[in-house]
């Protein structure tokens, strides 16, 4: 069910395809330090075609903790910085790796990537709708704090336009049977028609507001979302939105009695640093779970598992 | 049709007819079915003609060549009312049925300039799913963005 298979985005797999990573998830963490090298011999390539922190190191550290050895490609360093195209840097990386790791800025490259490589593609984010691994983390981060993602309300707050960590968690959502999904932006963030279109056939229960304060009082989820300054076609636009909130340990004084708070990380200004502390605060947990949930994915995906 | 019309559209021996198509894209048919009047075929576009159907109409026929299905099911994206009639010894042999393919690829521009169909060192051919038949609504199986109908008709008349 998992072998060998791409991962472009979180709509290509089912429930139970997501319940069987987290039971393998649960086995790697329980065995914490003794999994031994099951993917000994194998070499997993990354290719950040754009800045990252947690994904890249996150999927660096997987690897090499299952015994993987790991090559990156530095884009400013490598040919691309000459003009090689892409699609040319992924033949070579194919070439040489068992596995690849993309993250691009444009939009459907790790689509492109997994049709040009015979070896799997992981995708590490493309443009501003697809992070398939991190929806998979924040899920398995919800499920390990609750017990449960079913019957939730959740809330997600922020830049739902251009921000994909943010469109892959709500794609995620719906695989599962949640009680409502509140969708919280001001007017010019709000979701595209794709994803809302989406929702609507799935008939999953939304709430659309810009209202949140009245969304804190009834969810037990609050994912938060950096507003992408980078896909902002106009800096104006950027300007007219920015701060539109600030989640404070003030403002979560009138949450629900046990409100997680998430963010995918990195924090501008939207999450204060006086959540660090409170009992809501879930998003070092949930960065932390980024190596579990990728070594099981890898090995998954590799047959090692 | 008059006399003088019914000399305008005379009949073929061998070919396709297409009939039916939208006043004013004649042109923009016969570049979606790819022919650039270079391929030697004899083709007389008539356009504006009085139609019972749809007040004016355009009509293409393409001497000694019959279109395949794949050339014909492009046409529903501008020319939805079309009818293909395939003439053999001044007779038609078949009416095609204009069927939306479920599929578009390579005809298309998505509208997203961060899609990678748009990055000209990658070659990636555009490719959209169709998501809605009427109103057209394709979706780019790239970057997921959707192509509506006016967008369409925009990019196929206007090259």
């Amino acid at each position: 069910m998992w072998k060998f298979r791409d991962v472009i985005s979180i709509l290509d797999f089912t429930r139970e395809d997501l319940e069987h990573l987290f039971s393998v998830t649960d086995k790697t963490l329980e065995r914490s330090l003794d999994v031994g090298r099951p993917l000994d011999g194998k070499i997993v390539a990354t290719a950040f075609i754009e800045p990252s922190t947690r994904t890249r190191l996150s999927f660096e550290a997987a690897a090499k903790k299952l015994g993987a050895d790991v090559i990156n490609l530095e884009p400013h360093l490598s040919s691309m910085a000459k003009g090689e195209s892409l699609t040319d840097t992924l033949r070579m990386l194919d070439d040489y790796a068992d596995l690849i790791v993309i993250r691009s800025p444009y939009e459907g490259s790790a689509k492109h990537a997994a049709d040009v490589c015979e070896h799997p593609v992981i995708n590490g984010g493309d443009g501003s709708q697809h992070h398939p691994t991190q929806a998979m983390i924040d899920l398995y981060t919800i499920r390990s704090l609750k017990g449960r993602i079913d019957g939730l309300e959740v809330g997600v707050v922020g830049d739902l336009k251009y921000g994909r960590a943010a469109s892959s968690f709500i794609y995620g959502l719906t695989k599962f049977n949640v009680k409502r999904i509140w969708l919280i932006s001001p007017e010019p963030l709000s979701p595209r028609p794709e994803l809302m279109d989406r929702l609507r056939s799935m008939k999953v229960d939304i709430v659309k507001t810009e209202d949140l304060e009245e969304a804190i009082e009834n969810v037990d989820i609050l994912y938060v979302t950096r507003i992408q300054r980078e896909r902002f076609p106009d800096p104006a636009e950027y300007e007219k939105v920015k701060g539109s909130y600030v989640i404070t340990k003030k403002l979560l004084s009138r949450a629900r009695e046990g409100l997680k708070v998430l963010h995918p990380l990195p924090r501008v200004d939207e999450l204060s640093n006086d959540v660090d502390d409170t009992p809501y605060q879930a998003y070092f947990i949930q960065a932390k779970l980024g190596v579990p949930v990728r070594m099981a994915l890898m090995g998954l995906i590799l047959g090692a598992f | 049709m008059n006399e003088q019309e019914t000399l305008r559209v005379s009949k073929i021996r061998n070919g396709t007819v297409i009939d039916h198509i939208p006043a004013g894209r004649a042109l923009a048919v016969l570049r979606l079915i790819g022919i650039t009047g270079s391929e030697g075929h004899v083709v007389t576009v008539t356009m504006n003609v009085r139609s019972g159907k749809l007040g004016r109409k355009d009509l293409v026929k393409v001497e000694n060549l019959e279109l395949v299905a794949e050339q014909v099911n492009k046409l529903t994206l501008i020319a939805p009312t079309a009818t293909i009639n395939i003439i053999r010894d001044y007779e038609v042999v078949e009416k095609r049925p204009v069927k939306l393919p479920d599929r578009i690829v390579g005809i298309l521009r998505c509208i997203n300039p961060g899609c990678i169909t748009r990055q000209p060192m990658e070659h990636v051919s555009s490719s959209f799913v169709v998501v809605s038949k009427s109103p057209l609504r394709l979706e780019c199986e790239y970057c997921g963005r959707y192509l509506e109908e006016d967008e369409v008709l925009r990019q196929l008349t206007q090259q």
